[in-house]
């Protein structure tokens, strides 16, 4: 390992430099009540006929929870879907590991939630970075959502009266989470994949398994439709249509160890990125406070215990720095519940960003626990005592044997060690209130897109966002665009395809060609270790200038240095993985520039020349309460930067405080 | 740790394949099977060979990618547990260790340790889904459900899918998985009004995918990771009987 982490020579720079665009007016959010906009909207949207459904073609990338609810809801509408995954089942998609729940403001419990309160949480959580439109309609179609999901025979937890059961989570005080024990990500999506198969029986919806995007094809600023790598023969196939979806999930594993499936990447969007969509607020990365800690360096991936476990566990830490008792013995006076003293009224349930930051700031500090220092306890032994083993097996037993199962510690009997871990990117393409991107006819959904979390995305509302784009949302606003292309015949013989097709093959011959000596796996836990150390919990203009330049000369020894192994035209999972770090590269560059140029500190962004000196985020509306929108100019050219002004009609944006 | 692992390599679909022979040195305790391999295949791109194929994705035995056949055993040595949930910690230093992929009519070799499950995919698509449009579902809790039958549909919901049922199977049978599905829906009010054509559709597309009958030898319960109990295969049973003897009230009309 040694060798791989000298440190680039610092004195090749390249300067940081971004280009100033234009503002952004055609956000197509509607205007007047709140409350109406939504169904305001719907309204005014243009309508597909059914005969004419039936001719028109939609390419769907990915079948996740928003991939796999918009296409089987499109296609229940009479539209000819095509579905592509690389995975070889649309139901393996990362969405099937979100554990903890999903937020409805069913006010079931009668504890004051509403629609108002479920969308003010969600937009001070994501601290004032989204749009009031967007995250208004979230909250209002919440409520479908779980309706639908029970329609579809999802067994979420009840109570003993038959109705459903709901908990709290981080960043609210209101108990709105639904959940399926420790599964719930996994039961909702295979609702959705249900639905979806039952299109394919159906014959509307067409399921490519084994097929990764590899381009996305535009013309005169419209998409066409993508080229795709059938991944067992290699092939390499183009595929056009009246309009194309990304649903492709996030790129949290551009920092190589995250929660993430292994496989997640962001090809996809990077390329859409590439062909002038806009790419937003790429530097809003959620690292969640509560994941097992890295043991080695073997280390593949991350896990997360989930956030619902801060429900019942208590984090704390020794009050003796380096105590090296077993946390058991230690006696309850010196014991640091340092979030229920930081935050006396959300305590152990603050927001992610907040926790995780805790966690990080304690074992700076040097009361960090187990064999690194970094680390923390959580720890259930007061909520197994007031509540019995029987009512937090119940709640939490997959995650008790996960844990016990990876690190060989029972929680039953010693506190968890948890530390911070990156999760989730609220980052993504820029979409317009109908979710389609600066690309006329090129759409984005779920974790792809950047529109609802703002800087920071509470517990649970991933899962609403990917089904509410997916369900309730795309189904009509797409109609809109399609409306217009009733007359167009989608053609695969043009030259912006043969271009894409070109330049994808060329792609894959240069990497082949290449036969360098480092693997690609090497090649990107540099890639990650940079943005994990200067791009991370904690940023600086100094340190994100060093990052910029590590990873432009980490990307120019890449394309020197990477062994890919076998051929193009037979499977190659080498290959798969060489394209995608070969993007993630190129995306790290620009989440450097997006954290670099944004001088405050928002949500996740914490920008260590902006904190309080309790070390709280210190926004700056005045210069920053905007979406940043970047475009690509090119290889090697810096990007521009197109700021979407956010009005705060309804809300007022305050210093947000957990305290 | 060390470790001597015999790892069958096929090139592809129409290549007969063969074991072939690679010592590892040096293996964490804490490493996770996935990762062993992982660190092999570094190897073997290091010294200018071919990595071993094989699925993953989650890696922490939710997804259903990975499944091996290792020692002999569907996901190794361990009871009920996906192969990326197995650490080296588990495996006797200086072992033998033999990694095959899942063998079954129905789920061909696509590379080493890759096959194709899609099989279980067309399972679901003959009626595994209750026809519910987007839109015209009733408030959520306007049909309350039982808490113990919410709970048992959600233990059998809990199928991920990974095919070791089948691969566990003599027969190569994939009762599990469907009676897993089949069951889930049963227990549910929501489930009932397709409830007979579901069970017989699912059966007859398990056979023309060329499953094996089931013998009720319940190999595939000691291995399924989700834990899927014989019950559902007992519910199934039960289900496809009476669903064949008693008229069905909802095929009457369209028939
Ligand atoms: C461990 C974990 C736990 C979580 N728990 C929760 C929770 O409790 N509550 C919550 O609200 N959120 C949770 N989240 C977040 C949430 O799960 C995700 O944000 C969400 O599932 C993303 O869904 P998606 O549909 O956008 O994308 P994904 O589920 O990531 O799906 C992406 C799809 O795109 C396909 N794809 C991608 N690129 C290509 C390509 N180039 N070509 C072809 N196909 C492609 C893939 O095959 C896949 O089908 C959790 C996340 C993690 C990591
Ligand atoms: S029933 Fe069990 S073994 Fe069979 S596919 Fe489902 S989870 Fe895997
Ligand atoms: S890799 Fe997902 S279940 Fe093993």
């Amino acid at each position: 390992m040694s060798e791989i982490l000298t440190a680039p020579s610092p004195t090749i720079t390249a300067p940081l430099t971004w280009s100033e665009g234009n503002l952004i007016e055609t956000s197509r959010c509607p205007s007047g009540d709140l409350e109406k906009r939504w169904t305001r909207h719907k309204d005014n949207l243009r309508l597909v006929a059914p005969h004419n459904k039936r001719k028109l073609d939609i390419i769907v990338v990915g079948a996740g929870l928003a991939g796999a609810s918009a296409a089987a809801s499109l296609g229940e509408l009479g539209y000819r879907v095509k579905v592509f995954v690389y995975h070889n089942s649309p139901r393996r998609a990362h969405s099937i590991a979100a554990q903890g729940g999903i937020n409805a403001a069913k006010n079931y419990r009668n504890d004051g939630d509403s629609i108002w309160r479920l969308f003010y949480d969600t937009i001070k959580g994501g601290d004032f970075r989204a749009r009031e439109s967007n995250v208004y309609r979230l909250a209002e179609v919440s409520v479908k959502i779980i309706d639908h999901c029970v329609a579809q025979g999802i067994p979420f937890a009840r109570e003993y009266g038959g109705y459903l059961d709901t908990r709290s989570f981080g960043g609210a005080q209101l108990m709105r989470t639904f959940y399926a024990r420790g599964q719930t990500g996994q039961q909702l999506l295979l609702g959705a994949y249900n639905a979806l198969q039952r299109q394919v029986a159906a014959g509307t919806v067409q399921v490519f398994y084994n097929y990764e995007v590899l381009d996305i094809v535009v013309e005169e600023g419209r998409a066409k439709g993508i080229i795709v790598r059938n991944l067992i023969t290699g092939e390499i196939q183009r595929v056009a249509a009246h309009a194309t979806v990304l649903a492709t999930g996030g790129y949290g594993n551009a920092y190589f160890l995250s929660t993430n499936a292994r496989l997640s990447n962001a090809t996809a969007t990077w390329r859409a990125h590439r062909r002038g969509a806009y790419f937003a607020n790429p530097s809003f990365v959620q690292i969640h406070p509560t994941c097992i800690p890295q043991s080695g360096d073997y280390q593949s991936k991350l896990t997360l215990m989930s956030e619902s476990l801060r429900n019942d566990g208590r984090v704390w830490v020794p009050r003796t720095p380096g105590d090296k008792r077993r946390p058991q013995g230690i006696p309850e006076s010196e014991r640091w519940y340092y979030l229920e003293e930081w935050y006396p009224s959300f305590g152990n349930l603050v927001p992610r960003d907040i926790a995780s930051r805790a966690a990080k700031r304690v074992c700076d500090m040097g009361y960090g626990v187990g064999p690194t220092g970094r680390a923390v306890y959580l720890d259930f032994s007061d909520a197994i005592q007031r509540l019995g083993r029987e009512v937090i097996y119940q709640r939490y037993g997959n995650l008790f044997e996960m844990y016990e199962e990876i690190t060989g510690e029972s929680p039953w009997e010693t506190p968890m060690r948890i530390y911070p871990a990156v999760h989730y990117t609220m980052g993504g393409l820029w979409v317009d209130y109908n979710l389609m991107t600066n690309i006329e006819g090129l759409y984005a959904v779920g974790e792809a897109n950047f529109s609802d979390h703002g800087a920071n995305r509470l517990g649970a509302s991933a899962l609403m966002q990917g089904l509410a784009d997916g369900y309730f949302i795309l189904p009509y606003t797409i109609g809109d665009y399609l409306a217009t292309q009733l007359f167009v015949k989608p053609s695969t013989d043009t030259t912006a395809f043969a271009q894409a097709e070109k330049e994808t093959q060329q792609r894959i011959e240069k990497l082949l060609q290449t036969k360098g000596t480092r693997t690609v796996d090497e090649l990107h836990r540099e890639l990650g270790k940079i943005l994990w150390d200067h791009c991370g919990l904690a940023r600086n203009a100094k340190d994100l200038a060093e990052a910029y330049n590590a990873i432009k000369l980490l990307k120019e020894r890449f394309w020197r240095e990477v062994a890919v192994p076998g051929t193009g035209s037979e499977f190659n999972q080498n290959l798969e993985k060489a394209l995608r770090v070969a993007d993630f590269l190129e995306l790290g560059e620009l989440m450097i520039i997006d954290a670099y140029h944004r001088e405050e500190s928002c949500g996740c962004h914490l920008r260590e020349e902006y904190q309080t000196e309790e070390g709280e985020a210190l926004r700056d509306d005045k210069k920053f309460a905007y979406v940043a929108a970047w475009q690509w100019n090119g290889e090697n050219q810096s990007p521009t930067l197109h700021q979407e002004p956010l009005q705060f009609e309804f809300v007022k944006p305050t210093v947000r405080s957990y305290k | 740790m060390h470790f001597t692992l015999r790892v069958w390599r096929q090139k592809n679909a129409q290549d007969t394949g063969h074991f072939e022979i690679y010592d590892i040195d040096g293996v964490s305790p804490d490493a996770s099977f996935l990762e062993m391999l992982d660190v092999l295949n570094e190897k073997l791109i290091k010294q200018g060979r071919e990595p071993v194929a094989f699925d993953h994705d989650c890696r922490e035995g939710i997804c259903g990618s990975c499944g091996m056949f290792i020692n002999g055993r569907a996901h190794g040595p361990l009871r009920n547990i996906t192969t990326c949930r197995l650490y080296m910690r588990h495996f006797r230093d200086g072992e033998t260790i033999t990694i095959e992929p899942f063998r079954a009519k129905s789920f061909p070799v696509i590379k080493d340790l890759v096959v194709d499950r899609s099989a279980l995919d067309k399972i679901v698509q003959a009626g595994g889904y209750i026809s519910v449009n987007t839109g015209s579902s009733p408030d959520a809790n306007s049909i309350p459900v039982p808490k113990p039958a919410a709970d048992l549909a959600f233990t059998y919901a809990a199928c991920i899918g990974c095919g070791a049922c089948v691969a566990a199977c003599k027969n190569a049978s994939a009762m599990l998985f469907t009676a897993a599905k089949v069951a889930h829906f049963a227990m549910l009010p929501q489930g009932q009004p397709e409830r007979r054509q579901r069970v017989k559709r699912m059966v007859a597309q398990m056979d023309k995918e060329g499953f094996g009958h089931c013998t009720n030898t319940g190999a595939c319960a000691v291995e399924c990771p989700a834990k899927i109990p014989l019950t559902a295969i007992a519910q199934l049973q039960r289900d496809f009987i009476w669903a064949n003897l008693s008229p069905d009230p909802h095929a009457a009309s369209s028939s």
